[in-house]
């Protein structure tokens, strides 16, 4: 298996719901606390597993504004768990999900570093590394109902721009959409080989127009003004 | 990338130190420190593990859960950082070994002592060679990802090393002619190889805004990051330093790390005067450490992480 999150950028409306969502649910999960710096302070700041962006794409008038939520892409080539020195980080093998044992971490950002996707956040007050589990807690939860062992991201997008599956199964729901849709990676370049795809967004029709005839001339004009201003 | 001081202060000291312990090893392995006796060896193996032992004391400084900085010995398969730690552990007890040795047959190297002088030399490079690899293996930063950063670190801990081989020489009252041959051959190599670096990470040539993003054509800027301040991810990625001031660094680094003692050495190897000879040999290491100081701040502030990316750089 390779567990992962579709994103769509036609559909993300920039909200930040995912992150507030993400942060609630993981601030008290296994990885927990996401510990908040000067959360009263005026510089309030702090551990989040998810982050929104928001980009401006090709220039008047053709520009275009794309959201852009980032996680741990739970790469297949993770350079971030060859890195550590410890093994705290480690990938799973049966379902690709990308996690730090937070019993083991000794906070050295080396993992950080090898990261190209800034997925990754020391946690200054717990003094360990800190990233997104996929929601490893809610989507093997039996206690939960079927429809919702999801990642809280993933449930609480209001415009559904996020899908969560397995991108080894080419039937799956996330695998036809990158199919279906041209699914792309984030600097693949790079060769990390993230599961996570994100949707371009869709050549929508621009608006029909059509070439207005000529105006009427001015007599023309106050004739038709007149008949609908004077009520016989 | 954040210049940590803890860090940079490791790996210019503990550079030398080893630098130290490299050079007088292999010379005493190639038939004794040309000047120095058996106390002459033993106090420069003794600096240079003094000081090595300085620096790595220092990066542990920069670790935010020192409590398991045990556990980074066990993926040694994988982890430069791990290979690193490893080496250096390994590393003490061969040179202490070598000392025992060198104090109990006052500086005479039979086989075996030749094979545990081989030993530490090999064991030194190696945990220099690993601390350049740390940051050459990171494909996320391009001005690190190449070959030229290992044989920078070997170089300038080499270089470093000769240059206080030289001053503990001329501290013995010996002539240091040997030591500062070596040095300056090896300053020059320095210089040169730090001269190539520059040049090759004076034009971007990493990832894009485009690919990082998504659409590879268009041109793309941010509108919004989406945090009120800045998070770990700027705090550690994001150190920007004014073009003038890297400039002005470099100067210091070609000034302090490679001219300045390079002609203090020339002028070392004309000279007959004792208090001359001494002084020259003490400022060069100083003036050295200072140069390479800047140089390591240098080889942090250049550094462009590609994460830079997604806020708004458009190309790293
Ligand atoms: S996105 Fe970063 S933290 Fe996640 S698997 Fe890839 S390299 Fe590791
Ligand atoms: S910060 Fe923790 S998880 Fe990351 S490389 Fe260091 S020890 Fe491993």
């Amino acid at each position: 298996m390779k567990l992962g999150l579709v994103i769509d950028t036609d559909t993300c409306v920039g909200c930040h719901a995912c992150v507030v969502a993400c942060k609630q649910w993981n601030t008290s999960g296994t990885l927990g606390p996401l510990t908040d710096y000067q959360p009263y302070g005026k510089e309030p700041s702090g551990v989040a597993f998810n982050r929104v962006r928001t980009y401006e794409v090709d220039t008047y008038p053709n520009n275009k504004t794309i959201n852009m939520p980032m996680s741990c892409m739970h790469c297949e080539t993770a350079d971030c768990v060859t890195v550590c020195p410890t093994g705290a980080s480690f990938k799973r093998a049966e379902d690709g999900i990308v996690l730090v044992d937070q019993d083991k971490c000794m906070g050295c950002n080396l993992c950080a570093w090898a990261c190209p996707y800034g997925a990754r956040e020391l946690d200054e007050a717990v003094g360990t590394m800190k990233k997104c589990t996929l929601c490893v807690d809610r989507i093997y939860d039996e206690q939960l109902p079927e429809a919702e062992r999801q990642p809280a991201c993933v449930i609480t997008c209001p415009t559904s721009a996020r899908t969560f599956g397995d991108l080894d199964d080419p039937d799956s729901q996330v695998s036809r959409l990158v199919r279906e849709r041209n699914g792309y990676q984030s600097m693949p370049e790079l060769g990390y080989n993230p599961v996570n795809h994100y949707l371009p967004p869709r050549h929508k029709p621009h608006a029909e127009t059509t070439p207005g005839a000529s105006l009427p001339s001015l007599t023309e004009r106050f004739k038709s003004w007149l008949d609908k201003a004077v009520v016989r | 990338m954040h210049p940590a001081l803890s860090v940079i202060f490791f790996t210019v000291v503990s550079g030398a130190g080893f630098g130290l312990v490299i050079l007088t090893a292999g010379l005493g392995v190639l038939g004794g420190v040309p000047g120095l006796g058996a106390t002459g060896i033993l106090t420069a193996l003794l600096v240079g593990v003094v000081l090595a032992t300085a620096g790595l004391m220092a990066s542990t400084l920069h670790l935010a859960n020192p409590r398991n900085a045990w556990r980074a010995f066990f993926r040694f398969r994988t982890s430069w950082l791990s290979r690193e730690a490893v080496f250096s552990v390994l590393f003490y007890p061969c040179v202490a070994l070598y000392m025992f040795g060198l104090w109990r047959t006052d500086g005479a190297h039979g086989i075996g002592m030749s094979l545990v002088g081989l030993l530490v030399l090999l064991l030194a490079l190696a945990t220099v060679f690993a601390t350049g690899m740390i940051y050459a293996s990171l494909r996320t930063i391009p001005q690190w990802n190449s070959p030229l950063v290992p044989t920078n670190y070997l170089l300038l801990s080499l270089a470093s090393g000769a240059v206080l081989l030289t001053g503990l020489t001329v501290a013995f009252g010996e002539p240091p002619a040997v030591a500062a041959t070596l040095a300056l051959v090896l300053l020059v190599t320095a210089a040169m190889a730090k001269a190539v670096y520059y040049f090759w990470i004076g034009k971007p040539q990493g990832p894009t805004i485009n690919t990082a993003v998504g659409p590879t054509r268009a041109r793309i800027k941010i509108l919004e990051s989406g945090q009120s301040s800045d998070s770990f991810l700027n705090r550690e990625f994001s150190y920007e330093a004014a073009a003038e001031r890297i400039l002005r660094l470099r100067l210091v680094v070609y000034l302090c790390a490679f001219l300045l003692p390079f002609v203090l050495l020339v002028l070392l190897l004309g000279t007959d005067g004792a208090a001359l000879s001494l002084a020259l040999a003490l400022v060069a290491p100083v003036l050295l450490m200072v140069g390479l100081l800047a140089e390591r701040w240098l080889f942090f502030a250049e550094a462009r992480h590609v994460v830079n990316l997604f806020y708004g750089r458009q190309q790293c």
